[in-house]
């Protein structure tokens, strides 16, 4: 059907191969629609990572006789890249596509290469919605570009055991009340090291830390009219400096996420920590599935915060708009939202679904019968939106790097901030 | 043929004149002048197609703003390429791309050359020995860099496990800026070194023995008849393994995109301390959110004239070799 782009050094023979795909797709297309016998239908979804849906797909298969879904997953960063690439050539994109939030502003102003869904009764789901999910993905004009999936609402995965070792309390209440702010967050982190088993730090990745303390911010890197205020947002600032005393005070562990040292992490214990969106709980049981029982969840410092979640929607270019539009329907509905997330903890973007008995009561056996659900849903409700922009993503990026930097010993804080700024001031 | 082709040809020129109507001779003339044309065509439209016409829309989208998220272009002149030459981050991906060529490069040429002198004498399994060296070349280079990148991974790895043993410190490989070209070459030596060991090897079996012989008759040892009958009479085999790898090692991509510890960002490094010339051209196109495709083209442009000029220059040095005549 589509020639898939997931890897990019592969991608001159992918385009080669894309151009002789689609001909023959639409040749074949032809051939078989022309008798006009059978409303056999095969539709692509295409995600990145888990989304967690191979049994919806199974229900929907079922109940809709003829349809058949394949799913492409990809990484993150490649999926985003061959979409937009799919995009402006009019060509290869899935039926449904996802779309994450830090890529959701940039997709949206190019409404005019999506189906808008109000077309199929999307305003009609506005209501259901997080005011602010659904308003994140409804271009300038008012297209409804994408409808929500899930959000990452945060809170703090922690070791018990390792809390143990240092002396620390271990009952989530209690570990909650311990860091009301970062300030404390910090300072727990002190007194954990101070009596920590040996190679084992507080927190994992300063840019984690980072990304949790920013997703809380509003406004952050943009402000309403649209500007880049990174420089002068003191809230920016200020995540930056609590990431910098948490790596001066010795209790990171200095990990790049996502890297090879980072999963073999979760696997030895060798942080206590991790910022927590409702979806890391899926990664880290993936990672570390021997570890189960030895985690619990507390709640995040400071405020509520949107960390990821994203987006299901259809290119112009699918040419089964209408029974993509339904299937997308059903992917995004109260209950599928509400089965994904106890299969694999990506949280409900939708109040109803969030408020019902089923997440609010929902324990996680892995993070040793923690009240998931609603540690989660709380977060979700309460968290103020951020304002999004176009380069949201690159500037994640820029610091990340930069907060490496620092941990690496390669420039001071102050440097690096520079350096960081001046990347910020690059990419838009 | 051309044997059969000379006469005819020539009996065409001269009768030509005379009967300037015969339309059979005049095809039979188009046909012996156009004839090879044809027959040497596919291979020249294929190349038009995808080699040179790619190359020269380059050139165009090089000159204007083209964005992959906007369907408006416009011509803006040399902007991008006066844009690049006061871009650090180009500058710092161009030292870092040589630098890692000079590391992988120098070592991997001196290695081939003595693996293709051990393999050109009397060994056991010999056949044996010639192809296992090729065997790295074999592998999907996408292999051989996440198998490296686990190798030299800061905690976990191999290679810090070993330093280990000797009480030596572990490295942070994929950190420091020197350390991360040391483990970017060393993919590229594995992979490469045995190719370029086969090529000197044929050129080594075509070298006279009488040369070898009248050398030991001077009373040249075995290290001097390397110096001054092998190397000499290897001198173009040197120089298209030089240019050859200059070519590859001045578009190094994929080794280091896999290296990075975060999937898809092509910044090569927290300070870009491996950021070669194609990740810097894929991050401005393709792996950030920018999708800058008239910048990403000037960029390729000047990796061209970089690859030209830095042939040249490889090209003089190598041939300072002293020649075999």
């Amino acid at each position: 059907m589509r020639s898939k782009v997931k890897h990019p050094w592969r991608r001159r023979y992918i385009v080669v191969a894309a151009l002789v795909v689609v001909g023959l797709a639409g040749a074949a297309y032809s051939a078989a629609a022309a008798p006009g016998t059978s409303k056999a239908v095969t539709l692509t979804v295409d995600v990145f990572g888990n989304f967690g849906y191979t049994d919806l797909y199974k229900q929907y298969e079922q109940s809709h006789p003829g349809v058949t879904i394949k799913e492409d997953t990809e990484d993150y960063a490649p999926h985003h890249t061959s979409l937009a690439q799919h995009l402006a050539t009019g060509a290869g994109a899935d039926d449904i596509v996802a779309i994450e939030v830090g890529f959701i502003a940039q997709f949206a102003a190019q409404s005019q290469n999506f189906v808008d869904l109000s077309a199929y009764g999307a305003k009609a789901m506005k209501g259901k919605y997080l005011p602010w999910k659904y308003e994140q993905a409804v271009s300038r004009n008012g297209a409804v570009v994408g409808l929500g999936t899930d959000v990452g609402s945060l809170a703090i995965c922690y070791r018990k055991d390792l809390f143990a070792k240092a002396g620390l309390p271990t009952n989530r209440t209690a570990v909650s009340n311990l860091w009301p702010t970062w300030q404390k967050f910090l300072a727990v982190g002190k007194r954990f090291q101070a009596k920590a088993p040996k190679n084992v730090k507080f927190i994992d990745s300063g840019s984690n830390l980072y990304n949790a303390i920013i997703a809380q911010q509003n406004p952050a890197y943009y402000d309403k009219a649209g500007n880049v205020i990174v420089s002068t947002s003191p809230k920016v600032k200020t995540a930056w400096n609590l990431t910098m005393q948490a790596i001066g005070s010795g209790t990171d562990a200095g990990l790049s996420a996502f890297s090879n040292d980072w999963n073999t992490g979760f696997k030895k214990g060798t942080f206590a920590t991790v910022t927590c969106p409702a979806w890391m709980m899926g990664y880290i049981q993936g990672q570390a599935p021997k570890t189960a029982g030895k985690w619990d969840i507390a709640a995040v410092p400071g405020g509520g915060g949107n960390w990821g979640g994203s987006f299901l929607a259809i290119p112009k270019q699918s040419s089964h708009a209408a029974e993509a539009a339904d299937l997308l329907k059903f992917l995004t509905s109260a209950s599928s939202q509400a089965l994904v997330f106890k299969q694999t903890g990506n949280l409900s973007s939708q109040t109803a679904v969030l408020k019902s008995k089923a997440v609010q009561g929902f324990k996680n056996a892995f993070f040793s019968n923690a009240p998931v659900g609603q540690i989660f849903a709380t977060s979700a409700l309460r968290l103020t939106p951020q304002i999004l922009g176009p380069h949201q993503g690159d500037f994640q990026t820029a610091a990340s790097n930069a907060i490496q930097r620092v941990e690496q010993h390669k420039q001071s804080p102050a440097k690096s901030w520079t350096q960081f700024l001046k990347d910020v001031a690059n990419a838009g | 043929m051309s044997l059969e082709l000379k006469p005819a040809a020539g009996s065409v020129r001269a009768a030509a004149p005379r009967r300037p109507g015969g339309l059979r001779r005049r095809l039979r003339r188009l046909d012996t002048k156009l004839s090879p044309y044809l027959y040497i065509a596919p291979f020249f439209v294929v190349f038009g197609l995808f080699g040179l016409f790619p190359l020269g829309y380059t050139a165009w989208v090089s000159l204007t703003d083209r964005n992959l998220l906007n369907p408006v272009v416009h011509f803006v002149g040399l902007q991008n390429y006066t844009a690049l030459l006061h871009d650090s981050y180009f500058w710092n991906a161009v030292e870092n791309t040589f630098g890692i060529w000079v590391i992988s490069t120098v070592p991997q040429l001196l290695l081939a050359l003595a693996l293709a002198h051990l393999l050109n004498t009397k060994l056991r399994a010999r056949t044996f020995f010639r192809m296992g060296i090729l065997l790295p070349q074999v592998t999907s280079l996408v292999a051989v860099a996440l198998i490296f990148t686990q190798l030299f991974s800061h905690d976990y790895g191999l290679f810090n496990y070993v330093l280990g043993q000797f009480g030596i410190d572990k490295v942070n490989w994929e950190a420091g800026r020197l350390s991360s070209w040391v483990a970017l070459s060393t993919m590229v030596i594995w992979r490469w070194t045995g190719y370029n060991a086969l090529i000197y090897l044929a050129a080594m079996q075509a070298i006279p023995e009488e040369l070898y012989e009248a050398a030991a008759v001077d009373g040249a040892r075995r290290w001097r008849q390397f110096i001054h009958v092998t190397v000499p009479m290897l001198r173009p085999t040197i120089i298209f393994t030089v240019i050859v790898s200059t070519i590859g090692g001045l578009q190094l991509f994929t080794e280091a995109y896999l290296f990075q510890p975060r999937p898809g960002i092509a910044t090569g490094g927290s300070g870009r301390q491996y950021q070669t010339i194609v990740m810097y051209l894929y991050e401005k196109a393709f792996g950030s959110t920018q999708f800058k495709f008239g910048y990403a083209a000037a960029i390729a442009w000047c990796l061209v004239l970089l690859i030209a000029v830095f042939s040249l220059v490889n090209y003089l040095v190598v041939s300072r070799i002293r020649s075999a005549e």
